[in-house]
């Protein structure tokens, strides 16, 4: 088995704001994130596959491919976006980083041929701060 | 080469921004800014260089004690920035577009007066990992 992982980045407003609270509860558990206004990052997006590399052309998935796809599916979606406002598949959702990697898991999966395998969305905020989803356990 | 020696402290800060000439159309801030000028926002992780030019003090050893540009930096910039929307929620962009141009330039502006005069400032801000601006140019 043979890991691939293509990066893509997209910068993105959004805040951390659960509404079934109050404003000072927001801002007891969230912080500065819960400024109303928004805050944004530079996100970096590492989308890894797996699978066995074809005999023919000593690939697990073109790359390039990969990229499109991600690109049309995800990027397109999120880029100089509001997290909060614009993205339809975060409706409801808290825009947290880990709900965000798990929303893009599940954005991807359908679009990835049955010859690769998604293996991890990790996702970065800062520089210092990412997480990773494997799927469902 | 003279006894001058540069110093430099790396900060960062994420904030959200759009790009908007409010004395343009919706159609023309679409033409000229793009996908930067959408109404809801979008946001990037700034990472902030500033650096300080003078001959090191000789009792000292020290251009300029980097804890006191830290704590200068947090509360000139950090405090008016982080986790901000820098259209809505500063002084300084209220009426001037926060480009990394513009927004460099006012960092400057709001370190110099508490730098020694005889020491040289030059701040370089990224507003992504490949985009950045320095002034004085």
């Amino acid at each position: 088995m043979v890991y691939l992982t293509r990066s893509e980045h997209f910068n993105a407003a959004h805040k951390l704001y659960n509404p079934a609270w109050s404003y000072e509860k927001n801002e007891q558990v969230f912080g500065k994130c819960a400024n109303e206004n928004w805050h944004g990052h530079n996100y970096e997006l590492l989308v890894t596959v797996k699978g066995q590399p074809d005999p023919d052309t000593g690939f697990v998935f073109d790359v390039k491919r990969l990229s499109n796809i991600i690109k049309d599916h995800i990027i397109e979606k999120l880029d100089h976006c509001n997290l909060n406002l614009d993205v339809s598949f975060m409706q409801g959702k808290m825009c947290s980083t880990e709900n965000l990697a798990i929303a893009i898991w599940n954005q991807l999966l359908p679009h990835l041929p049955e010859a690769v395998q998604l293996h991890c969305i990790k996702l970065y905020e800062t520089p210092r701060i990412y997480v990773e989803y494997y799927g469902e356990e | 080469m003279g006894d001058k020696v540069a110093v430099y402290r790396k900060e960062h800060f994420n904030a959200a921004h759009r790009l908007y000439n409010p004395g343009w159309d919706a159609a023309e801030n679409e033409r000229i800014f793009g996908k930067c000028a959408r109404p809801n926002y979008h946001g990037h992780n700034y990472e902030l260089e500033v650096k300080v030019t003078g001959v090191p003090d000789k009792r000292t050893g020290y251009v300029m004690d980097m804890k006191l540009l830290s704590d200068l930096i947090k509360r000139e910039v950090h405090s008016r920035f982080d986790h901000k929307n820098l259209n809505l929620d500063t002084e300084e962009f209220k009426n001037l577009n926060p480009t990394a141009e513009n927004i460099v330039r006012v960092i400057y502006d709001l370190l110099r007066p508490h730098i020694d005069a005889e020491k040289d400032l030059l701040v370089r801000l990224y507003e992504t990992p490949r985009n950045f601006a320095e002034y004085p140019a």
